[in-house]
């Protein structure tokens, strides 16, 4: 299968603390890749590294071929890199609603769409809709249609954490980057949310890296693991052989099992 | 809205020519204060105080001036246009600076400019230091209105110059970029994860609210016939954030109502007791504050 992400040789140090000691991966194209590991072993620093949030100390990152190492966040966004957050990161005044349609104003301004001369209400690319009709869809979706109307900071975590996913979507990315999107969620909502977001993926054909605590979850989503400990990746296969593997067992799922 | 300011303008223009000539001076001033309050408006949306607006008002007004003084051009509409322009230029520059400060540094660093202008103004003998200079007398496209129609012409000017900028404002506001000012305002690392530079927005809003301000000032400068370095005095950039935080950022009208009530309550209360005028609009202005905390409209709910 093609490769549409490769890290080569990533190292960052935080002063002695090593998050990534030569980080080696390539990503198969619409893969779904779970990241798992300790706190601290290195899987939102990896995450950060492909972003453009932080900059390696050695190493590169390529997207589809190109090097993407020195690239600031909103480039590499533009890029067709998107991400969501372990703390949702919503616009806390604004209604869902007006959240998506933020989300949906940028992706216009990035496309020259929309601009002060243009007429009439421009379609948004990737939807081929105006934006009211655009964020409907997706908030539909996302299941967030009933919230629509509720102002972002007052939502409950487990529609936080859809909402702010749903923003990472609007863009259509290539590449979607999930920071650990079932924490701070229900037990029963968790295989949900990640339902919800993978049928969504599907929809639009998409490469999926998320971080995961939760072995089921990985289990039951991820195509391949990559298990990170000490800043290193330490297994990097499917969920069954990377799950039962000695040494993933001991560092990562041990304490759990 | 462009109904709305059509049916203002009509008004302002039919209206007029009843008006006595303290009104119009009242309602042209107004107009001027206004589009400064407009162009702060715009940076208030995106979280932004810009404590200085005053140095692109007083920009504005020496650009008018300087027409006059060594070209010897007094047409309201080159001086708005020099104005707006001066101004826009002095922004595009400095924003670069200050597009990357957020909270009370930006605030405190567009006061710092405003003073270091109203410092240079002080010490230049050629534009008349401390005491500045008059304006030449009021033309338009060349025209010379007779004496009793000089403040209707510039509050004619005034009125057009105002709902232009006020629609061109309320469009502006319903461009992806317009729309992203509450979304810096409350989230800047979800703002350039999504794929947009807040810096750039920012810039822009900038550039804008010091080309609104510009204007205005070229306006007050032409209305009053006189300018001097205290159009770039702090005080005068406070007056400016309270009538945008008077009016509230609910829509494009409500600088301008601001703006002319701030005026009524200032000229009234100057009225009533010229020595403690300062205290009466103090006390009116605290009252609007604790009754109207989301300005003019607030209650009303207008968008």
């Amino acid at each position: 299968m093609a490769v549409i992400l490769s890290a080569r040789g990533l190292c960052k140090n935080f002063g002695a603390v090593s998050a990534a000691a030569e980080v080696n991966a390539a990503i198969e194209r619409d893969s779904v890749v779970g990241l798992i590991g300790t706190n601290g072993a290195g899987k939102t620093t990896f995450i950060n590294m492909i972003t453009g949030y932080l900059k390696p100390d050695r190493g590169t990152i390529e997207f589809e071929g190109r090097d993407i190492t020195p690239l600031a966040p909103r480039d590499i966004t533009r890029l067709g890199i998107c991400r969501s957050f372990q703390i949702p990161q919503l616009y806390g005044s604004l209604s869902v609603f007006d959240n998506m349609m933020v989300a949906l104003g940028v992706v216009l301004a990035n496309a020259r769409r929309g601009g002060f001369f243009s007429r009439g209400d421009p379609l948004v690319p990737g939807f081929e809709a105006p934006a009211e009709e655009a964020a409907a869809r997706m908030l539909g979706r996302f299941g967030l249609a009933e919230y629509r109307d509720r102002n972002a900071h007052a939502l409950p975590g487990g529609v936080r954490k859809l909402l702010d996913i749903a923003l990472a979507m609007v863009a259509r990315p290539r590449i979607l980057l999930l920071d650990e999107p079932t924490s701070g969620v229900s037990a029963a909502e968790k295989f949900g949310i990640m339902q919800m977001v993978l049928e969504a993926v599907r929809a639009e054909g998409a490469t999926v890296l998320f971080v995961e605590h939760d072995m089921e979850v990985v289990a039951r989503f991820a195509q391949r693991v990559l298990a990170f400990y000490d800043g290193r990746i330490i297994a990097d296969a499917a969920p069954q052989v990377a799950l039962a593997d000695p040494e993933v067992k001991r560092y990562v799922v041990g304490r759990h099992a | 809205m462009p109904l709305a300011l059509a049916a203002i303008l009509l008004g302002v223009l039919a209206g007029g020519p009843w008006l006595p000539q303290w009104a119009m001076f009242i309602v042209t001033v107004a107009f001027a204060r206004g589009l400064v309050a407009l162009g702060l408006m715009l940076l208030l949306r995106a979280g932004l105080v810009s404590f200085g607006q005053a140095l692109y008002f007083c920009l504005g007004a020496y650009a008018a001036g300087a027409l006059g003084r060594f070209l010897g051009i007094g047409d309201i509409a080159l001086e708005m246009l020099a104005g707006g322009a001066v101004a826009a230029l002095a922004a595009f520059v400095l924003g670069f600076l200050l597009a990357r400060y957020r909270g009370i540094f930006f605030g405190l660093l567009s006061l710092a400019l405003s003073m270091i202008l109203y410092g240079l103004l002080v010490k230049n003998e050629a534009l008349g230091s401390t005491d500045g200079f008059n304006i030449l007398r009021s033309t338009l496209f060349g025209i010379r209105p007779g004496a009793d129609w000089v403040r209707y012409t510039v509050m004619g000017c005034a009125a057009v110059v105002s709902v232009g900028a006020a629609l061109v404002v309320h469009r502006y506001l319903q461009t992806p970029l317009g729309r992203l000012a509450p979304a810096i305002k409350d989230n800047e690392i979800r703002v350039e994860y999504m794929g947009a530079s807040a810096r750039y927005a920012v810039h822009v809003k900038y550039v804008i609210a010091a080309a609104l301000a510009g204007v205005g000032g070229a306006l007050a400068a032409t209305t009053v016939g006189h300018i001097d370095p205290d159009m770039a005095y702090w005080t005068s950039s406070g007056e400016f954030i309270f009538i945008a935080i008077l009016g509230g950022t609910s829509n494009v009208v409500a600088p301008f109502a601001a703006a002319l009530l701030y005026g009524l309550i200032h000229t009234t209360a100057y009225d009533l007791s010229p020595n403690t005028w300062q205290m009466s609009l103090g006390i009116a202005l605290l009252l609007l504050i604790v009754f109207l905390p989301q300005g003019l409209f607030g209650r009303l709910g207008w968008r």
